[in-house]
């Protein structure tokens, strides 16, 4: 087993870049970083084989940290050249970093058809619900009535929930992290690239400066057992500082609930067990809110099929057995006559 | 009709002819364009020299018997170099009278008409919008009109075989094929050969199409003997000798990229989105997946480009294929290639524009597009293809360039020569000099914006390689590092840089040569792309008539050829012709200050020979 003696031997600092890293001081971004970093070297990713592709945003100046091959493309295009990437050599490890912006606003379409492609990529959307590099306008995620420098008397626009959205669109690897929460996301993230199609992990990301405490109503630490919820594939629902609360299914109105153990009759049989394969129940987690329900975090759901590139490359394997390349004959195909 | 040599005392002499233009023309669901190029392929079978001119509405399936389903197929064809589909139809085969209305208007004076009257109902002649029946009044009187019912005789025809009405009357153009064939002595065989594989699994379609073939043929034969039709002869064009085929320039321009990516030893693949005129490239590429090649039909045109993008990131030769609305949405992405220095092939069928324009007629509008159109200094270079042949050179050329240079190159073709046929002597692929790419390896000293001291190519490092790990993106990079630079003076040499090495790129392409005349003398013709043909025959023309006036035809548009400059200030006047409203007209204007002549036109229609006809006797009238 050489191999897995490598892969210990790695570090999160192998996957730093020499270069100046340039988000505020104290942005989420900067955790993100970390986790990720940790997560290449928890699962043994190869800098050379390993490609950062990205859109505009302050997320999307990620690929200059990280010493791997990186692309710092157009806003919101992101996925179009992720897929161009993995269709030239499926080979390559691809990460995709975008934002709220880029990845739901201006480069929304590609998102949809990437995760329904199902190209085998690790996709990381930072939630910052606000547009950072542009100076804090609202984003397609900002809370209603939001005053942002765009819209001074508060935001009209109705939010976009980006997991919803994903799994709307077919995705089947949804899932969702914090960004200071740097015990979780390496794992969530080391199952993203484990699974193989396009795997969605929305990361709520602080941002200090435009949007700073937007998510503290479920990331502080303090209360954080009550507002969060940490799904796992098999294992009831639990949450709660005494681990008594859950969430129980009422068929009756087709919802889920907060109950507690011990209240009303609830025991841990009326507790709903994670199946990360249910799309339906990965709809009804993705969708419950604060403060009236804890968040989700973790794999929400996961349910691989064959990825884009796979298939491609599976005809291209088919057409070049059924027939020999042979350039003079394809211009001599169909009807040709000869002039003596 | 040009060449006309024989006496018309007889029934059945046959009359030669040099060259013949036919124009046939119906509803959309005649089937015109399946009756033109089966008779392409007839003809080009006979030896002629041939051109041809697919005129179709943008509508799929307009409503029947309207001006506007109107469909049509023009071929030139003869013992003579043609060059294009003709300036006026000598025949005018029509179907039904919409067609006609469309269509009479271009038909030579004194020219034939042969029309289905079966089809010329009151209801029909309402639909096209005529208050009388022309085939009842006057104004068809200086035509030689052939009328028959061919409407009836198909469906008498096809009887036999069981068909419904609707099936019957879908034979009708066969028929019409079948009397035309027999016109002109092309052979029926090779059409009763694709009709069998055509409809392979329906043998009674089959049957009753070849009957309909059979009995247009037939009938052609009977009229003869009653002096109402005649044959004509046409002798072979005397071509180079080799193996030949037809070929649109969309099909020439698909296997020319892929030669070139085969040369460079690179996988093609191509992002594409569906637009009129560009889809067939997608459609051909598509269908030849044993050469490695890989078609993603994108989500739309953004997503298409970007993916060849980092197809070429990756290693691979990146392609993309559109017209210039989708160009237009690719232009974003165009200069972030430009900025990565990746190598990239982008090609615009033009069709004619603003915005949706007329999206099945052809243009030559996308230049400035092509040569100006993106933000910040951006150049890349630009190549256009002169005829339905010529994509096959041009797109090995561009592969050529694109990975020797690193940078995007354009294409320009257009709807013409993308739809019209040509022969085309086949070239032996093993007759082309391959020019694999040499990927970057050493690690010593490497960083991604490492230059050729002599191409001023940037280092094609791919995502796999060892040591080699870096980032690009579209932020301005360090001139000596590759890094991230908001340096100002770096950002001026790293601007001059990327115009130097596309100028230099003049360096290592051939000469502009005279394509006919001498250089220097009373006047040039310049063209670009699709109106070779017509520029081509109106020069001759004109020499022939003891004019002194030369064709210069660019294929490199950016940068411009290193002696283009002295070659047009060698003349004393200079006309370009273009289907825009004077764009390569403009560019020469400003690179040369050189008092340039414009001819254009922006309708749609390719030129006339006779339009550059008069323009050069204008112009050589005003100098003598």
């Amino acid at each position: 087993m050489n191999k897995l003696s490598e892969i210990t031997k790695a570090s999160p600092k192998d996957f730093e870049t020499d270069q100046e890293v340039r988000w505020c001081p104290g942005c989420g971004d900067y955790a993100i970083l970390k986790g990720v970093q940790m997560a290449l070297a928890n699962t043994g990713s190869k800098p050379e084989n390993t490609v950062f592709v990205s859109g505009i945003g302050c997320s999307s100046r990620f690929p200059y940290y990280i010493s791997t091959y990186g692309f710092h493309t157009i806003h919101g295009r992101a996925p179009g050249f992720a897929t161009g990437i993995k269709l030239a050599n499926p080979d390559l490890e691809v990460w995709l970093v975008t934002g709220d912006g880029d990845g739901l606003s201006i480069g929304g379409n590609h998102m949809l058809h990437v995760l329904r492609r199902n190209v085998n990529i690790q996709i990381m959307l930072f939630n910052n619900e606000i547009y950072g590099l542009t100076k804090g306008q609202y984003s397609p995620t900002s809370q209603p009535g939001l005053k942002t420098p765009s819209t001074p008397m508060g935001s009209v626009d109705a939010p976009l929930s980006p997991c919803v959205f994903a799994l709307g669109a077919g995705a089947r690897f949804v899932a969702r992290g914090i960004d200071t929460s740097l015990k979780e996301l390496p794992q969530t993230l080391a199952r993203a690239k484990e699974h193989k199609g396009a795997s969605f992990v929305e990361i709520f990301q602080n941002c200090i400066v435009y949007n700073d405490g937007v998510f503290d109503e479920f990331t502080t630490k303090k209360t954080a057992k009550d507002t969060q919820i940490h799904v796992k594939h098999g294992e009831k629902m639990l949450f709660g500082k005494d681990v008594l609360k859950g969430l129980h299914f009422n068929a009756d109105k087709m919802v889920l609930e907060v109950v507690t153990i011990g209240e009303d009759g609830i025991t841990e049989d009326d507790i709903l067990v994670h199946d990360e394969t249910n799309r339906h129940m990965a709809f009804m987690l993705c969708e419950l809110e604060a403060p009236d329900f804890p968040v989700v975090c973790g794999i929400i759901y996961c349910n691989p099929a064959e990825s884009y590139e796979q298939l491609v490359h599976y005809q291209l394997e088919q057409a070049k057995q059924a027939k020999k390349a042979d350039f003079n004959a394809l211009l001599r195909s169909g009807r040709t006559w000869v002039v003596e | 009709m040009s060449g006309q040599t024989s006496q018309e005392t007889n029934c059945n002499e046959v009359t030669s002819l040099d060259s013949v233009v036919v124009r046939f023309a119906g509803d959309s669901g005649d089937g015109m364009q399946l009756t033109g190029s089966q008779f392409s392929v007839a003809t080009a079978l006979e030896g002629s020299d041939l051109s041809t001119f697919p005129d179709f509405p943008a509508e799929i399936r307009a409503p029947v018997g309207t001006t506007f389903g109107v469909s049509a197929f023009q071929i030139n064809f003869g013992s003579v170099e043609v060059s294009t589909a003709g300036d006026e139809p000598d025949v005018l085969v029509i179907m039904n009278p919409a067609a006609l209305k469309v269509n009479l208007a271009n038909l030579r004076n004194g020219g034939m008409i042969i029309l289905d009257e079966g089809a010329f109902s009151a209801k029909n002649l309402k639909k096209a919008g005529y208050e009388s029946n022309p085939l009842e009044d006057d104004s068809l009187s200086h035509y030689d009109v052939k009328r028959m019912d061919i409407t009836k005789m198909t469906v008498e025809a096809v009887k036999e075989y069981g068909l419904g009405k609707k099936d019957s009357l879908r034979c009708k153009n066969m028929w019409t094929l079948g009397l035309l064939l027999w016109m002109f002595g092309r052979k029926r065989q090779p059409i009763i050969d694709s009709l069998e594989q055509k409809f392979a699994k329906k043998p009674d379609i089959a049957q009753a199409n070849i009957a309909a073939l059979n009995a247009g043929h037939a009938f052609g034969e009977t009229a003869e003997m009653s002096c109402n039709l005649r044959r004509y002869h046409i002798d072979k064009y005397k071509e180079e000798p080799g193996t030949y085929r037809t070929v649109n320039g969309n099909q020439s321009l698909s296997w020319g990229i892929l030669a070139g990516s085969q040369l460079a030893d690179l996988q093609l693949i191509l992002g594409s989105y569906p637009i009129t005129p560009a889809s067939p490239l997608l459609h051909t590429l598509a269908g030849l997946k044993e050469f490695g090649v890989i078609t993603f039909q994108a989500e739309d045109e953004i997503a298409a480009i970007c993916g060849a993008i980092g197809a070429s990131f990756a290693g691979c030769l990146g392609m993309t294929t559109s017209s210039g609305p989708g160009i237009a949405l690719k232009t974003e992405a165009i200069g972030l290639a430009i900025s990565t220095e990746l190598p990239l092939i982008i090609v615009d069928i033009q069709r004619a524009g603003p915005s949706t324009g007329l999206p099945t007629k052809t243009e030559q509008s996308d230049l400035y597009q092509a040569v100006w159109g993106r933000n910040g200094d951006a150049p890349i270079v630009v190549l256009s293809v002169s005829n339905s042949t010529d994509g096959f050179e041009v797109g090995i050329e561009a592969v050529r360039i694109a990975t020797k240079y690193m940078t995007p190159v354009m294409i320009l073709s257009d709807g013409y020569i993308a739809n019209a046929s040509e022969p085309w002597k086949i070239p032996d692929f093993n007759d082309y000099e391959p020019f694999p790419v040499k990927f970057h390896t050493e690690t010593e000293g490497f960083q991604p914006f490492l230059r050729d001291p002599e191409t001023l190519a940037r280092v094609w490092a791919k995502p796999g390689t060892p040591g080699l790990m870096h980032r690009i993106g579209g932020i301005e990079k360090d001139y000596n590092s590759g890094h991230i630079s908001y340096d100002a003076d770096n950002h001026q040499k790293m601007t001059d840089v990327r115009k130097a090495k596309i100028d230099n790129i003049a360096n290592d392409m051939p000469l502009q040569d005279v394509s006919q005349g001498t250089e220097g003398g009373k006047l040039a013709v310049v063209g670009w792309g699709s109106t070779y043909g017509a520029i081509h025959q109106a020069v001759k023309r004109a020499r022939k008539d003891g004019l002194d006036v030369a064709h210069v035809h660019l294929r490199h548009i950016w940068p411009l050829p290193r002696n283009l400059n002295d070659l047009l200030k060698s003349y004393d006047k200079v006309i370009v012709a273009e289907m825009n409203s004077g764009q390569l007209n403009t560019l020469l204007r400003s690179q040369y200050l050189l008092d340039t002549h414009l001819l254009s036109k922006v309708s749609g229609q390719p030129f006339k020979i006779s339009e550059i006809t008069e323009a050069i006797a204008e112009n050589l009238g005003e100098s003598a």
